[in-house]
C-alpha cells in the first residue's frame, strides 16, 4: 500500500470513540503535526474545553473550531500536505470554522508570505492560504531578537496583554475586511493580532503566557458561530 | 521590552516540539534537511561518526561553514561549541546562530565547569545522562535538554537508557515527601530549587530532546513514546544510503509515532541506513556521554 492509500483508508476509519459527540460542551481541534500543541491543550483545558489532537483529517470531523500552534511553518506545511490536511482546512475556514492560528499558525492561514517563503523543492512552501493578511516570516530577527513585551489590546480591554515574540513573523497588509486587533509601539508599528470573520491571528504567545483572554475571545468567536447555527 | 529572556530562549524550545533537528555538514544538506521538514538543523564540519572514525581534537566549526548554512535556509540554525569554551560560545552568538550546543560529541575544553549560560543571550542546549546532570545544566541557564545517548553510533540503545533514566528519576521525585528532597537534591548534584520545581510539576521546566544513536524511523517514535519531546538526528540521516527519504521518514514518524500503520509504511524502501556501532564494542574511553560533569 502508498502512502496515499494507508492515508486515504484513515480518513474512511470509523470515528474514535474520543471524538463522540458531545453537543452541549465545545470541543476544539489543536493541529499537532508539529509545534506548542500541549501548550493550546493545557490553555483550552484550562478554560473548560474539550480538545482533540489533529494529525490525520479524519480527527477534523465534528470540531467547533481548530488552533493552529506555534512551530515552523515549512514543518507544519510539509506534513499538512503530505497527510492530506491543506485541503479539507482550507475547506473549513471557507466554511467558517473558527480557526486560531499563533506565529506559525498565524503563517500558515495568511495567503502571502512574499519573499520570505522557504523554496520546497523548488516551490514556495506549502500554506492553507485564507486569510488576506501579508505575513513577514522571522520579521523580528533570530533567535536572540525574541523578545516579551506587553500591549492593550482594545478588544480585551484592561490590562495590557503580555506578549511573547520568537523568530516571531508579523503581518505587513491587511485585505479590506481584516480587522487590527492588536500593533505594537515601535517601528513601523507593526500588526501583532488580527481578525478576518472566522480567523484569528497572533504573531505572540498568548499559550505560554497565564492569561487567558486570547483564548477565551477565541471561544467566544466560536459560541456566537455557533449561535448562528 | 526585554530581549531574549529566558522564557523566550525556552519558548524556542518549545516551538520546535514534535519536531526533527537534523545534522548538516554544508548548505546543501540544510537545505535537503528543510525540504524534508526539519525544524533546526545543527551546523557542523564533521558528524559524530566521522569524528568517532577520524579522531583527533573536535572544535567548532568554521564560521563560514555556519554563515553559510544560516543564509540557505529559513528554518533556526544550531552550531556546537566545546563543554566549557565560553569563547566559542561568544563566537557564535556573534554569528548569530538561534541555539548553541554545548556538546559532548566535542573534545571539551574544560574538565570540570560548563560554561556560565545565563551570561549570554542566545540559548544553549546541553546533553545529559540523567537528571542530576539535566538540572545542573539548567541552573547554569540551557534553556533546552537533550538526553546523550551515543552519538555516532547509530546504536539506539545509550539514547533509550538516559531517556528511561530521566523519566524514572522524575517519577520518583513526584513520589517523594517534600522532607526528603533536600537530601536528594545533594545526592544528585542539583540545585534544591529546580528539584523541588520538577517534583511539583513532574517534569523537567524545559524542553527535553532524545539525542544519539537515532538512525530510523522506528528509533525516532521509540524515543517520542518514551517521552521525548522531539529528535535530534545526528549521522543516522546523511551517512545513510538516500538521505532525503531518510530524513522525511523520521520527520513523519516523530508526528505520527504512536501510529504504526504509518509507522510500518514510512519505514519501506528508505535504502542502507548507517552502518553503526555498537556501543557495547566500544571501550570506556571512546565513549562521549562520559563527557559533562
Amino acid at each position: 500500500m502508498t502512502n496515499q492509500q494507508i492515508r486515504q483508508q484513515k480518513i474512511a476509519e470509523p470515528q474514535d470513540s474520543a471524538l463522540s459527540t458531545q453537543h452541549s460542551a465545545l470541543r476544539v481541534g489543536v493541529l499537532a503535526l508539529q509545534g506548542d500543541f500541549a501548550e493550546h491543550i493545557a490553555m483550552l483545558q484550562r478554560l473548560g474545553v474539550a480538545t482533540v489532537e489533529v494529525r490525520q483529517p479524519l480527527q477534523l470531523a465534528g470540531i467547533d473550531g481548530l488552533i493552529i500552534p506555534g512551530g515552523e511553518s515549512t514543518a507544519i506545511g510539509k506534513l499538512a500536505e503530505l497527510y492530506g490536511l491543506k485541503g479539507p482546512i482550507a475547506a473549513l475556514a471557507q466554511q467558517g470554522l473558527p480557526i486560531y492560528g499563533t506565529c506559525a499558525g498565524m503563517i500558515m492561514l495568511s495567503r502571502d508570505i512574499g519573499d520570505t517563503a522557504a523554496l520546497i523543492e523548488g516551490q514556495p512552501q506549502s500554506l492553507f492560504g485564507v486569510m488576506d493578511v501579508k505575513v513577514r516570516r522571522n520579521a523580528f530577527g533570530r533567535a536572540i531578537d525574541s523578545f516579551e513585551t506587553s500591549a492593550l489590546i482594545p478588544t480585551l480591554g484592561e490590562p495590557p496583554f503580555p506578549m511573547i515574540f520568537i523568530r516571531a513573523p508579523y503581518i505587513e497588509s491587511v485585505g479590506r475586511d481584516v480587522e487590527v486587533l492588536a500593533t505594537l509601539a515601535q517601528g513601523d508599528a507593526p500588526i501583532v493580532a488580527a481578525r478576518q470573520r472566522n480567523l484569528l491571528v497572533s504573531a505572540f504567545h498568548p499559550e505560554l503566557t497565564a492569561d487567558t483572554r486570547f483564548h477565551a475571545y477565541f471561544l467566544k468567536m466560536i459560541e456566537e458561530q455557533r449561535g448562528q447555527h | 521590552m526585554e530581549k531574549s529572556t529566558f522564557t523566550t530562549k525556552k519558548g524556542l524550545a518549545q516551538m520546535l516540539k514534535g519536531g526533527v533537528i537534523m545534522d548538516v555538514v554544508n548548505a546543501e544538506q540544510a537545505r535537503i534537511a528543510e525540504q524534508a521538514g526539519a525544524v533546526s538543523v545543527m551546523a557542523l564540519e564533521r558528524v559524530p561518526a566521522d569524528i568517532r572514525a577520524q579522531g583527533g581534537v573536535a572544535r567548532m566549526s568554521d564560521p563560514t561553514l555556519i554563515e553559510e548554512i544560516i543564509n540557505a535556509v529559513s528554518i533556526p540554525v544550531m552550531a556546537k561549541c566545546r563543554i566549557g569554551h565560553f569563547v566559542e560560545a561568544r563566537i557564535l552568538e556573534a554569528l548569530g546562530v538561534d541555539y548553541i550546543d554545548e556538546s559532548e560529541v566535542l573534545t571539551p575544553a574544560d574538565e570540570k565547569h560548563h560554561i556560565n549560560k545565563r551570561d549570554f543571550k542566545v540559548p544553549f542546549v546541553c546533553g545529559c545522562r540523567n537528571l542530576g546532570e539535566a538540572l545542573r545544566r539548567i541552573g547554569e541557564g540551557a534553556a533546552m535538554i537533550r538526553t546523550k545517548g551515543e552519538a555516532g553510533t547509530g546504536d539506539i540503545v545509550e539514547a533509550v537508557r538516559h531517556m528511561r533514566t530521566v523519566q524514572d528519576e522524575i517519577r520518583r521525585l513526584q513520589n517523594m515527601p517534600t522532607d526528603e528532597l533536600m537530601a536528594q537534591a545533594k545526592e544528585m548534584g542539583a540545585p534544591y530549587e529546580l528539584v523541588v520545581e520538577v517534583a511539583q510539576a513532574g517534569r523537567l521546566p524545559v524542553v527535553n530532546f532524545a539525542a544519539g544513536g537515532v538512525a530510523t524511523p522506528a528509533d525516532a517514535a521509540l524515543m517520542m513514546q518514551l517521552g521525548a519531546d522531539g529528535v535530534f538526528v545526528g549521522s543516522g540521516i546523511f551517512k545513510s544510503g538516500d538521505p532525503a527519504r531518510r530524513a522525511r521518514a523520521i520527520v513523519e514518524a516523530t508526528t505520527h509515532y504512536n501510529d504504526y500503520k504509518v509507522l510500518a509504511e514510512v519505514s519501506k524502501n528508505l535504502g542502507e541506513a548507517m552502518v553503526g556501532i555498537s556501543v557495547s564494542s566500544l571501550g570506556e574511553r571512546e565513549l562521549m556521554a562520559k563527557r559533562g560533569w
